[in-house]
């Protein structure tokens, strides 16, 4: 059982999406108590690896590898290390609330969790995969049910956002494929393995290739590579100016769905940099880290939180906060310091769960009042006092408070930046000024001020609902105050990565 | 092995079969009640057909009847793909509505013949025989488009592949008269001592090769000589469109393969072919494969005819398939004979689902798609998704790792131009593949949307098509193993 635990985690869901597709279509709480049931055991076996993941060993853990299709070296290898333990917990815990947030579905209902379940599988896979085909398998495995689950069961302009943001993630993750192939053809021998591929990082060279019209540029092969990886992640991310899907696909998404795109999603984007372009392509990622990664980020955080400010609907709302948020964990990753990679990839984390609980916040009161129109409210405060509660705990973490997990990771990152890019890190820290001004003159357009007549009678908050945000609270508090709990994990194998790129940087 | 007409008989098994099964059907058309029997009879004599042709694969090479056609890996292979074609043509003419209507001995015979002469196109080895065969091909492919009776859109498309199809062979005769007078021979052994001796032209070379590659081109479908195909694919009868678009299309990458690779190139040590022409190939072929899949994709975006955007799909997929050729060595072709089997197997799914829905509906625009899976139609709007996004590239489907030893070849060679336009060329097609999805999944029927049901026959070879699809994306080791076992080639 423990030799396996990664192939139970990402199979199961595909198991529950094969029995949910068995299931009459018309038995929809036999179809939402199963795949509900589908998605406990890759929590618990989330628990188990958290207990059981040895913190001290920066290497790969729990690896099964197998051959696949063995005349191309391609091979079903999984493994875990402190980069993708936190993506594969958040992933478990996400998925598993998020069959509940959907609960409210109606149309549909064996279609939706069958594709939900088939999301979850390849959301698990990209991070735990090691072999870059299997990785590339998953990563495009995911693009299709997420296309229907927006196209079908998202708002009015969901057909135009299904697309976008289909094509915009395709076109990152052909350029992919073609780096894929282009480092198959130069590794000797030929493989497709991450950690081989990491080995023979020396080889891909840097001597400059002539790129007209861009001579002065001086990029070797190395560089070139690590460009179209990174504009395939950075549409992921969504970094500036690959961002304008993201907000049409969250504001059409339904709830559970803009919190995976949110929580885990977006995520992909920054763990493959780590995953992939940081170890393969030590010296490229030196030459271009402050540009494309530190000086983006800090524009990212700007730019995102300036969006957020002038939204008028609250989804748009949360979906730039995450472009300025996402942005933190680019400007940490560009720092090679302990502290900002560290507080990168805890924020990637605590980014999950804060904008998962804000998303939920979002659709308990789409789901009352039908609109999210942040002017339309006022004085919901009085009328659901739990809700209020719940939801200023949530708005609170997204802007940093002290005591939860946003600030930690947000000041490791500042932290991080001040040594080495100190006007990035000013610049950073302005946008947390930003982040507070738009946050707080949200909760007071929403929650404070006169109540609005019409939601007088608007039932308070839901035990299923509050079932889904009170663990995302709970996380958010035991890492606010003591976020050596993941910190732990990370800490081992950043360190190591750190120390690959750092003898490389300019 | 050079054997003459008595003994090649005996190596002769699938072609005899196929050929003793269309007289066969013609004859029980007039002794039968019951139309069915004869399709049924037909299956049967493919299935034994490609029982005998499996049963001579990898066995002997040879040239036969006295060095007219050659038997090699390479062409059984191309054998067993016009076969399976005509198969699953045969099988899904059995639910098609507009095939019903027809005279089914004569359409069965024709498809039979048809499929015969895309035999001897992968297995010619002398120009009157590759000319013959194509001929064979091409007439077969004019009755069946304009098979329809009283229907205008078949017949013009009917004509219009006529006049196309008379210039196009007409010049590659031309061409092949050329090399004749060069030469001084039609066989290709002899063709191939002669060009290598030198003191041919190499211009005039050229010029042969080019007007040949017309003849080849127009069957493949690729820019320039794409006009015709759109017209008659949307006014042949569907099953006919979808043994056109992958049965015509392989067997004149066969013919082509053959000609320009074993026939007048030579192999070297490490696997490259070397051609004889100081040309260079690859720039020209590459020019005309990126050319080919980009006015493909582009002028698929904007169709409104289910069929017709199927078929601008398809010059795009030649597009993608010439990558193989780009590279001049074994790898390439390998991958070409890999995408063309997938292919076949998506692309004869998908236009079972449009003969599906033309049979409920009996048109074949986006319209009669709208809100398909909410019709009772659930199977063919998935399966439909699954060829769609095969055909556009994505994993885990068969597509996908077509596309990926394209590329992969391509890449090998250092050819990144050609792969990043191909790659961009993916991102395109999947706009105008997803709209059908789209409207499929994401449209809400109206009232005036009729139900769409399937037979149980239909059923079963969406089934089948759809696992094959779906198995190739996950392990497609054996078939890789047998496209590297077909790139063999008999030359002396």
């Amino acid at each position: 059982m423990t030799d396996h635990v990664l192939t139970y985690m990402t199979f199961f869901p595909v198991a529950g999406m094969v029995a949910v597709l068995l299931l009459p279509s018309n038995r929809h709480n036999l179809i939402r108590w199963v795949s509900a049931l589908f998605t406990v055991p890759p929590l618990l076996l989330a628990v188990w690896l958290f207990q059981n993941f040895d913190r001290a060993n920066p290497g790969f853990q729990f690896i099964e590898k197998v051959d696949w299709i063995p005349a191309y070296n391609i091979q079903y290898f999984v493994g875990l290390d402190g980069i993708s333990i936190s993506m594969v917990l958040l992933t478990a815990l996400l998925s598993f609330l998020c069959i509940f947030a959907s609960w409210g579905i109606e149309k549909g209902v064996k279609g939706y969790f069958a594709l939900f379940l088939l999301l979850d599988a390849g959301m698990t896979g990209v991070f735990v995969a090691l072999d870059f085909f299997l990785f590339y398998i998953f990563w495009e495995v995911m693009l299709l049910p997420m296309y229907f689950l927006i196209g079908i069961w998202g708002g009015p302009r969901r057909e135009y956002a299904a697309i976008k943001f289909f094509l915009y993630t395709l076109f990152g993750s052909v350029l992919m494929l073609l780096a894929i192939l282009a480092l198959y053809f130069t590794s000797e021998p030929h493989t497709f393995d991450m950690t081989q591929l990491i080995a023979q990082s020396g080889k891909y060279g840097t001597t400059p290739i002539p790129f007209w019209p861009f001579d002065q540029l001086r990029w070797g092969f190395q560089h070139v590579v690590w460009m179209a990886l990174f504009i395939g992640f950075a549409i992921k991310i969504p970094a500036f100016p690959f961002h304008t899907w993201l907000p049409d696909a969250h504001v059409e998404a339904p709830t559970a769905i803009s919190v995976i795109l949110a929580g885990v999603l977006l995520k992909m984007g920054t763990y493959g940099i780590l995953r992939i372009n940081y170890p393969m392509f030590p010296e490229a990622t030196g030459d271009l880290a402050f540009w494309f990664l530190g000086a983006l980020g800090a524009w990212n955080i700007i730019y995102g939180a300036l969006c957020a400010m002038a939204q008028k609907d609250l989804k748009k709302l949360v979906a730039y906060s995450s472009v300025s948020h996402m942005g933190y964990v680019m400007l940490g990753m560009a720092t090679f310091t302990p502290h900002g990679i560290n507080g990168a990839v805890l924020q990637m984390f605590n980014h999950g769960t804060i904008t998962g609980m804000l998303f939920l916040m979002v659709g308990v009161l789409y789901d009352r009042a039908h609109h999210r129109d942040i002017e339309g409210f006022g004085g919901v405060a009085a009328i659901m006092p739990v809700y209020t509660g719940v939801s200023a705990f949530a708005i609170f973490a997204s802007m940093g408070l002290p005591g939860l997990s946003g600030f930690i990771s947000e000041v490791l990152v500042l932290l991080g930046a001040w040594q080495k890019y100190p006007l990035l890190s000013v610049l950073g820290a302005s946008g947390v000024i930003l982040t507070a001004g738009y946050l707080l003159w949200t909760v007071q357009r929403v929650f404070l001020g006169a109540t609005n007549e019409k939601y007088k009678t608007m039932p308070e908050i839901n035990g299923r609902e509050l079932f889904t945000m009170i663990p995302l609270a709970v996380i958010i508090l035991i890492v606010g105050v003591y976020p050596s709990v993941v910190l732990d994990l990370l800490s081992a194998s950043l360190e190591q990565l750190n120390q690959i790129v750092i003898p490389h940087l300019g | 092995m050079d054997l003459g007409n008595i003994e090649s008989l005996r190596f002769f098994w699938p072609e005899l079969i196929l050929g003793g099964t269309a007289l066969l059907v013609l004859a029980l058309d007039l002794l039968v009640e019951n139309k069915k029997t004869i399709g049924l009879v037909a299956l049967l004599g493919c299935f034994a057909s490609l029982a005998a042709t499996l049963a001579l694969y990898g066995s002997k090479n040879g040239w036969l009847f006295h060095r007219m056609v050659v038997l090699d890996n390479f062409s059984l292979f191309f054998k067993l793909v016009s076969l399976s074609a005509a198969t699953l043509v045969l099988w899904m003419s059995q639910s098609s509505r507009e095939v019903a209507r027809l005279h089914q001995g004569e359409y069965t015979t024709i498809l039979l013949t048809s499929a015969l002469g895309m035999f001897f196109m992968a297995s010619s080895s002398n120009l009157l025989m590759a000319y013959l065969s194509l001929e064979l091909v091409s007439i077969t492919s004019y009755i069946l488009t304009g098979f329809l009776p009283h229907n205008r859109r078949s017949t013009e498309a009917g004509l219009k592949y006529l006049i196309y199809g008379g210039v196009a062979s007409g010049t590659m005769i031309y061409g092949m008269s050329w090399i004749f007078g060069m030469t001084g021979g039609l066989d290709y052994a002899r063709i191939h001592e002669a060009l290598f001796q030198g003191g041919v032209n190499q211009l005039s070379v050229f010029i042969a090769f080019i007007f040949i590659l017309a003849g080849f081109g127009y069957k493949i479908v690729f820019v320039p000589f794409h006009m015709w195909s759109p017209d008659v694919y949307q006014g042949a009868p569907t099953p006919v469109t979808a043994f056109l678009s992958v049965g015509s299309n392989a067997a004149g990458v066969a013919i082509l393969i053959r000609f320009f690779f074993p026939g007048v190139s030579q192999l070297t040590d490490a696997g490259d072919w070397r051609f004889i022409s100081g040309v260079q190939w690859p720039h020209v072929l590459l020019t005309v494969s990126m050319v080919t899949m980009t006015l493909g994709n582009l002028s698929a975006l904007g169709q409104q005819n289910v069929k017709r955007l199927l078929a601008y799909s398809g010059i795009a997929h030649a597009g993608y398939i010439l990558m193989g050729l780009v590279v001049l060595n074994n790898e390439g072709l390998r991958a070409m004979l890999f995408y063309i089997v997938v292919y076949l197997i998506m692309n004869v799914g998908a236009f079972l689902v449009v003969s599906i829905v033309a049979n409920a509906t009996g048109k074949e625009d986006m319209e009669s798609y709208r809100g398909l899976a909410w019709r009772g139609a659930a199977l063919p709007a998935v399966c439909m998704a699954i060829f769609l996004f095969s055909l556009t590239g994505l994993p885990p489907f068969a597509g996908f790792i077509g596309k990926f030893f394209l590329f992969a070849a391509v890449i090998k060679q250092e050819f990144y131009l050609l792969a990043v336009v191909a790659v961009l060329n993916s991102v395109v097609s999947l706009y105008y593949y997803v709209r059908v999805v789209k409207v499929m999944f994401l449209d809400f029927p109206e009232p005036s949307d009729g139900a769409v049901s399937v037979t149980p026959d239909a059923a079963a070879l969406l089934g089948l098509l759809t696992t094959l699809t779906v198995l190739l994306g996950l392990y497609w080791g054996p078939l890789i193993r047998f496209t590297n076992q077909s790139v063999q080639f008999f030359i002396k």
